[in-house]
């Protein structure tokens, strides 16, 4: 591979990354969120997989290939499972009807996020700018927008995708950056992250129990 | 090699004790497998802090995974006391639960695994050699409470447990992600690859660090390590998570999971002084600091729920330990652990008692409960002696922590920060006696007065150890003088 082919590779994955995030901003509709969510994962995958090609690091292309089985695969199954079927009871409960901020200003304010995002990552360019590293900005957009899903949804579906997408973005800092965390660490940080997912799902169920729905506005009985 | 078992107890203990859970379930000759792994874990705890303090050195296990030094092993002490005063109150507790029909035996089983499950984890974050297993422990703490938090399946235990989960989380990915970053510094300031998380390793190179990522790097890990600390601006959570788990659960998170937390800001402190100056963690800390108390005080002022008063009070004394650690002189640092250690056994022994007035009354509302001094005076008792230890009265040990603290602060130059906070805790003191004013003393409630306020033994053994520790700190800190000033030196004060 050589060195133009590499950098269009990795800036074609990290566009895609990019995309999806934005995306979910645009759709209403949850298994829409959920796939663009999948598509997000595979690029987080590709990006690891180019990475870990050009340098020639069969342990980098492993840790890309299962990355991509977790967050395109098995989360995003996840939280489909948890979706009330289409045309059942619950059929309402699989759109975002009322988001606070509604999509068009949304995506007005990706477009502001990606500026903060551009001017927050000056400093970690500086220090090594390599064509990976210049491309962190894309991950930390998607870091905010994650941020403003989570704000801004009232679905509990929608929030885990949002905590998903920072997470996301999370990990492609970290390849980015560096070659990732220690082994060790990323086990671990997966782990946790498929057991918050498993957590959430229970309680989106008791949520659906208790409150009859997966409203967030309904989650008033505590406060000051 | 038998070092090794110490460092290995304090997590391998709980572990055992919870496939013991997951095993045989809760029942009557399993009810105090938990009560024996705290104190087998505290006996280590002890145990490493006279060798740590004796030999003045760091202890390894698992090829260097885990490490122990005095810090690490005072840290431990206020887990296992703190875990053992709840795990000795947990089995009437959890009887009590069952006559009223407010758990079932799976519920209860699950209390077991959940419990052990989340004291190892604790251990598992003060012995973590690398700040990368650190948070994955401080995650993994909030992932086995969530079902605690949730355990009673109402609405507002499942909205606590959902505001739980999210909130942590994502605040707690903040720290990941200056970890990421502080990753990315150390492999460019020449870190060896396998060390370039490790705190000890990290101080060491700290002067050759990038401040331009570094800036960033432990700005979001004090934001993210913070919200599981339960420091504003991120402490959403913390009142709702306290006031619906089960009593000795609330114990646990209140008295020690914050501390935990903020033991990981600590640790990092001691690399960003080197790497910045000691000024850019100072100036964050105190800001955390005094925001805290201030939310402390001002929801303090109208607050008509005991469990969430004991919350607030957290929020309270978590931003006093801040300020204590942007002061960071030696002194300083050695009255902020004191705090810990009297905080967790202070605020346990209030929790748990809170647990049988809640469960006599049958609600968590202040108004509801009204002369308890004359229905159940030994309750009451705990109760107002716990207030007054939190409320920093002498002869308790935050008393003397706090005088610590305020005349490190004005020795170095923030007199200005301790003033202000000082002035906001007489807001809180007299919010806070107001309150237990009304639920101690004056008349029992017409119809309520026949609702018998239970106290057993097991239940009070904990929390009058709890508070006669606390007391005894408070007038001589005798062999733990000599922990403190060892593991506040590791702070990176005095230097």
């Amino acid at each position: 591979m050589s060195e133009s082919t590499y950098v269009q590779l990795l800036d074609l994955a990290c566009g895609a990354f990019l995309l999806a995030g934005v995306l979910v901003l645009w759709r209403r509709d949850l298994t829409a969120i959920v796939r663009l969510f999948a598509a997000q994962g595979a690029a987080l995958a590709a990006i690891v997989i180019v990475l870990g090609v050009w340098q020639g690091s069969a342990e980098l292309v492993v840790v890309g290939v299962a990355l991509g089985g977790l967050r395109a695969g098995l989360l995003p199954y996840l939280i489909l499972r948890a979706l009330p079927e289409r045309g059942g009871p619950g059929d309402g409960e699989g759109r975002e009807t009322q988001p606070l901020v509604n999509v068009a200003t949304s995506l007005v304010a990706a477009a502001v996020l990606a500026l903060i995002a551009y001017a927050v990552s000056q400093p970690l360019i500086r220090l090594a700018p390599s064509p990976a590293a210049q491309a962190v900005p894309v991950a930390l957009t998607v870091l905010l927008v994650g941020f403003f899903v989570l704000v801004t949804r009232r679905r509990a579906l929608s929030q885990v995708v949002g905590f998903l997408l920072i997470d996301n973005a999370i990990t492609a800092t970290a390849f980015l950056t560096t070659n990732g965390v220690p082994l060790v660490v990323e086990l671990g940080v997966s782990l946790d992250v498929l057991l918050a997912v498993l957590v959430l799902r229970v309680l989106t169920t008791r949520m659906r129990a208790a409150f009859g729905g997966t409203d967030l506005d309904e989650l008033r009985e505590l406060r000051d | 090699m038998d070092h090794q078992i110490l460092v290995l107890a304090p997590v391998g203990l709980p572990v055992l004790a919870a496939a013991g859970y997951a095993v045989f379930g809760w029942r009557r000759a399993t009810a105090w497998l938990g009560a024996a792994a705290a104190a087998g874990l505290l006996a280590a705890a002890i145990a490493l802090a006279v060798v740590t303090t004796r030999e003045g050195r760091a202890f390894t296990a698992l090829g260097g995974l885990l490490r122990a030094d005095a810090l690490s092993a005072f840290m431990l002490i206020v887990i296992g006391a703190v875990a053992l005063a709840a795990m000795v109150a947990s089995p009437s507790y959890l009887a009590a639960e069952l006559a009223a029909r407010h758990t079932g035996p799976r519920a209860t089983r699950r209390y077991g695994v959940f419990t052990q499950g989340f004291v190892a984890a604790m251990a598992l974050a003060v012995l973590a050699a690398s700040l990368g297993v650190l948070w994955v422990a401080v995650e993994a703490t909030t992932i086995l409470t969530a079902f605690l938090v949730g355990h009673r399946r109402t609405r507002e235990a499942t909205e606590a447990a959902w505001k739980y989960v999210v909130i942590c989380s994502v605040g707690i990915a903040l720290a990941l992600l200056g970890l990421v970053l502080a990753h990315y510094a150390a492999l460019h300031a020449e870190v060896p690859e396998a060390g370039a998380l490790d705190w000890a390793i990290l101080s060491m190179y700290a002067a050759d660090l990038d401040p331009g990522v570094m800036r960033i790097a432990v700005a979001l890990l004090v934001l993210g390590f913070g919200t599981k600390a339960g420091l504003a601006p991120m402490h959403a959570w913390l009142p709702d998570a306290h006031s619906q788990a089960p009593a000795p659960v609330s114990a646990l998170m209140s008295g020690v999971l914050l501390s935990v937390a903020f033991y990981a800001i600590l640790r990092v402190k001691v690399i960003a002084d080197v790497a910045l100056g000691a000024g850019f963690t100072r100036t964050l800390l105190v800001v955390v600091a005094l925001a805290s108390i201030a939310v402390a005080a001002a929801l303090l002022l109208a607050q008509r729920d005991y469990k969430r008063l004991l919350a607030y009070s957290s929020i309270e004394h978590m931003g006093i330990v801040a300020l204590g650690a942007a002061i960071g002189t030696r002194l300083a640092m050695a009255a902020v652990l004191l705090h810990v250690l009297g905080h967790g056994l202070g605020k346990s022994a209030l929790f748990l008692s809170s647990g049988y007035i809640h469960q006599g009354v049958g609600s968590s509302r202040v108004a509801a409960v009204r002369g308890l001094a004359r229905r159940a005076p030994l309750v009451a008792g705990a109760f107002a002696l716990g207030l007054l230890a939190l409320l920093g009265m002498p002869p308790f040990s935050l008393f003397a922590s706090e005088v610590g603290i305020v005349r490190a602060g004005f020795s170095a130059g923030l007199g200005w920060a301790v003033v202000v906070a000082l002035a906001l805790m007489l807001v809180i003191v007299a919010a806070i006696l107001g309150r237990a004013g009304r639920m101690l003393l004056g008349p029992p409630a017409p119809d309520g007065g026949e609702a018998a306020v239970r106290f057993p033994v097991t239940a009070a053994v904990p929390i009058i150890a709890g508070l006669a520790a606390c007391a005894v700190l408070g007038v001589a800190a005798g062999p733990l003088a000599t922990l403190l000033e060892t593991a506040a030196e590791l702070t990176g004060a005095g230097r």
